[in-house]
């Protein structure tokens, strides 16, 4: 009997992989342990190790194959020295614009082939590629820009964003540093005030909370208390926010901390198109910007500008999708989510939702929602932090304040529970905001 | 190191006492009400950072804590500018929005300041790193007090300073008291030079009521960092008079160990020395002393006519 192996989930938010080496051949002994094979994943290039004994009786996939999904098996190994097998079902074809990969299923007839297309439209890139490209931009441009965090340079950036950099730019602008947020942070504010752009990347944002002191005590407010002097253009960024089962410590969105502070600018990109925008903007800022990213969104694919110079400003929203019947504040992450519950409340209940993604968080851009609201008459906030003082907390206060008369209904804000954040997955299902919160929410406010 | 000349000497003397007039007056106008918050005299510290003084160079950097008035008088700033700040005057090197403890001047390499113990040490490291990114051969001074030295982010400073070979010179002012704690009741192991040993940086101690000792010092360790080697910590042993800030009794010290301390005032062994020597008349260095007052009060008078900020101020400097 064969075992199959399997393309292993090598990391909390890996849903598929690339195969980028066999160290095995079919027919060949394997035990325990061995390494037989090389796989990319969203973070990294792992080894995959057999975990049974026996002699591989195929390999399902070629190398080079990309986007396996995690749990389909990989390869076969049997307990019997099986004949060498041709490779002959396994057949590969490339074209320019779309990759045709050949799968076979395992479990049905191993002669029939399962085949899928993959796109591989130039103009679509991934979150992760934006930001890297964006950063690799400015950084070309720019001899001061320069990037310093925790494995951002040999080791490629612990979730591949800065994958490439050392290579072009070499270990005085592409610097790891050690786990040492507050020294690191402030020795990055530091070289600020003396005229650099250093952007510093935290493996996550919950980890700039050993750093707090220096982003808001030091980079945010030197500029007020040297009377206009010392500004400090620095970019903070990294993921923010729950990932996949990394539990309460590693899953916190920081959005509203931040957004607290006056002297400090943050964003929250949604999509690859405003993460470079965002980016570069926050680069080019003579401020500390804080740059939230999402773990999840790392691999969302979008099309991008290819202009060296597209900027999309600070305080200004994105009208996602345009509607009528109510307006749903919104920004990074809950952005998909919101627009997957408009599409329901459009065909079950034939609302027409209007999907405001903030982009901008400090300064938030109040026009575009209190214009909204005025039309739509109904308003929801949908965000994935803690609901007290939330950013939606906020955005009351505005609607409130210069469309009061226009409320047919209170506002409702659709947040995580407040709690810290639970390991299980049944849990975590629980404590993040899902479609159907958000439709139930929408359908509150419409009197549904 | 170049031979003291007069010229020299009484620089020493005049700036170690503008810095003495100076905050006798800053206390007298806290006890008027002219100035408010925290307000953290330098006396007795003076021969620590005139003696740095002697050694730096235009274009090297200086960050220091919150008892600032004495490295921003060093740094050679106005008098008249300090004081409004400490005012909270329009004429203020912060104009009015920093304070006592958070004054800069980027112009002079002055880059504050700082009212979080321990945080000037990391922003210090990363001007030196700027320095270095630069290869400019300047350095950075930063100054830390006794206090910072069970700070973790000194630490991480000193870790990543020795790591990277940032031109960092670390100035540990040990005064013996972090605010009212003494240094032994705070630090397992009271030698602070010592502390970047773990880490590879050379340290030593130095006579910080003698500002001979601390140029002779200050220079040898400036010259090491410039060389390229890395940070140096000096640790200078030094005495405050007054309180930790203005409102601070210093019941925890006993009046017979500030008069041992005020016995070898460092402003006195400076006098000594010139009179010694033959540098200077006592007369003259009245006369030095006398146009400092004179100095110093038209500074003070200058800030009181000062105005405040106009209300438009509190919405500026947030964003540049």
């Amino acid at each position: 009997m064969s075992i199959e192996i399997l393309m292993p989930a090598l990391s909390p938010t890996m849903t598929e992989g690339n195969l980028t080496k066999w160290l095995v051949k079919e027919g060949q002994e394997v035990k325990a342990g061995d390494v037989i094979a090389e796989i990319e994943t969203d973070k990294a290039t792992m080894e995959v190790e057999a975990v049974d004994e026996g002699f591989v009786e195929k390999l399902l996939f070629n190398e080079g194959d990309n986007n396996i999904p995690v749990n389909k098996p990989i390869a076969l190994i049997s307990g019997k020295r099986a004949p060498q097998s041709s490779k002959k079902h396994i057949k590969k074809e490339n074209s320019k614009k779309t990759k045709r990969v050949e799968i076979i299923e395992p479990h049905q007839n191993q002669n029939k082939i399962a085949e899928t297309e993959i796109a591989v439209d130039k103009e679509q890139i991934t979150m992760r590629q934006a930001i890297r490209d964006t950063i690799a931009e400015e950084m070309r441009k720019d001899k001061k820009v320069f990037i310093l965090g925790e494995e951002v340079a040999e080791y490629q950036g612990a979730y591949k964003v800065t994958q490439g950099l050392l290579e072009e730019f070499g270990d005085k602008r592409v610097i790891d540093t050690p786990i040492s947020e507050q020294g690191f942070t402030g020795l990055a504010i530091g070289a600020a005030f003396k005229g650099l752009t250093p952007i510093v990347e935290f493996m996550t944002f919950n980890f700039s909370m050993q750093a707090i002191d220096q982003i808001i005590n030091s980079a945010a407010k030197t500029l007020y208390m040297s009377g206009g002097q010392i500004n400090c253009p620095i970019v903070f960024r990294g993921p923010n926010g729950a990932a996949s089962q990394v539990a309460a410590q590693h899953s916190q969105d920081f959005s509203s901390w931040y957004s607290h502070v006056p002297g400090l600018k943050v964003v929250a990109p949604s999509t690859p198109l405003n993460a470079k925008g965002l980016l570069r903007s926050a680069i080019r800022d003579p401020n500390p910007v804080i740059f939230l990213e999402n773990e999840i969104l790392y691999g969302l694919k979008g099309e991008v500008s290819s202009d060296n110079n597209f900027k999309i400003p600070f305080g200004k929203a994105n009208i996602a999708r345009k509607g009528t019947d109510t307006t749903i504040v919104t920004y990074s992450i809950m952005l998909q989510k919101s627009l997957e519950a408009a599409k329901v409340l459009k065909n079950e209940f034939d609302l027409d939702v209007e999907v405001i993604d903030l982009q901008s968080l400090r300064p938030i851009d109040s026009d575009t929602i209190i214009n909204s609201v005025k039309k739509t008459n109904r308003i929801i906030t949908v965000e994935e932090s803690w609901p007290f003082s939330s950013i939606g907390s906020e955005i009351v206060n505005i609607v409130q304040k210069n469309a009061f008369d226009y409320l047919d209904a209170p506002i409702i804000k659709v947040n995580s529970a407040d709690v810290p954040m639970p390991y299980s997955s049944e849990l975590e299902k629980l404590y993040l905001p899902q479609i159907e919160d958000i439709v139930k929410a929408v359908k509150e406010v419409n009197y549904i | 190191m170049k031979k003291l000349l007069k010229n020299d000497h009484l620089k020493i003397y005049s700036y170690m006492l503008k810095i003495r007039r100076f905050e006798e007056r800053s206390s007298q106008l806290y006890g008027m009400g002219q100035i408010g918050g925290f307000c953290h005299l330098y006396i007795g510290q003076e021969a620590v950072v005139v003696g740095v003084l002697m050694t730096i160079k235009k274009n090297d950097s200086v960050v220091t804590t919150y008892r600032d008035h004495g490295h921003m008088i060093a740094r050679g700033l106005e008098l008249k500018r300090i004081m409004s700040e400490l005012t909270g005057r329009v004429d203020g090197y912060s104009s009015g929005k920093g304070g006592s403890m958070h004054m800069f001047s980027k112009e002079n390499n002055f880059y504050g300041g700082h009212g979080i113990v321990g945080a000037q040490v990391p922003i210090g490291t990363g001007i030196a790193f700027t320095h270095k990114y630069n290869g400019d051969k300047n350095i950075c001074r930063t100054y830390i007090g006794d206090g910072a030295m069970n700070n973790g982010q000194v630490f991480e400073a000193f870790n990543l300073a020795a790591l990277w070979k940032l031109p960092v010179l670390y100035i540990i002012e040990n005064n013996k008291y972090g605010m009212g704690t003494a240094v032994d009741r705070a630090a397992a192991g009271s030698d602070l030079y010592k502390r970047g040993e773990a880490f590879g940086i050379k340290g030593e101690i130095v006579d910080g009521m003698n500002v001979y000792s601390v140029i002779k010092a200050a220079f040898k360790a400036g010259e090491f960092v410039r060389s390229g080697k890395g940070p140096y910590i000096l640790e200078v042993q030094t005495y405050r008079y007054r309180g930790h800030s203005m409102s601070d009794p210093a019941k925890y010290r006993t009046k017979k160990e500030l008069e041992e301390y005020k016995n070898s005032d460092p402003i006195e062994i400076v006098k000594e020395e010139i009179i010694k020597n033959k540098i200077a008349s006592k007369i003259e260095l009245e006369k030095i002393n006398k146009k400092i007052i004179e100095e110093v009060k038209s500074a003070a008078d200058f800030a009181l006519k000062s105005n405040f900020p106009s209300s438009e101020e509190l919405y500026t400097d947030v964003y540049l």
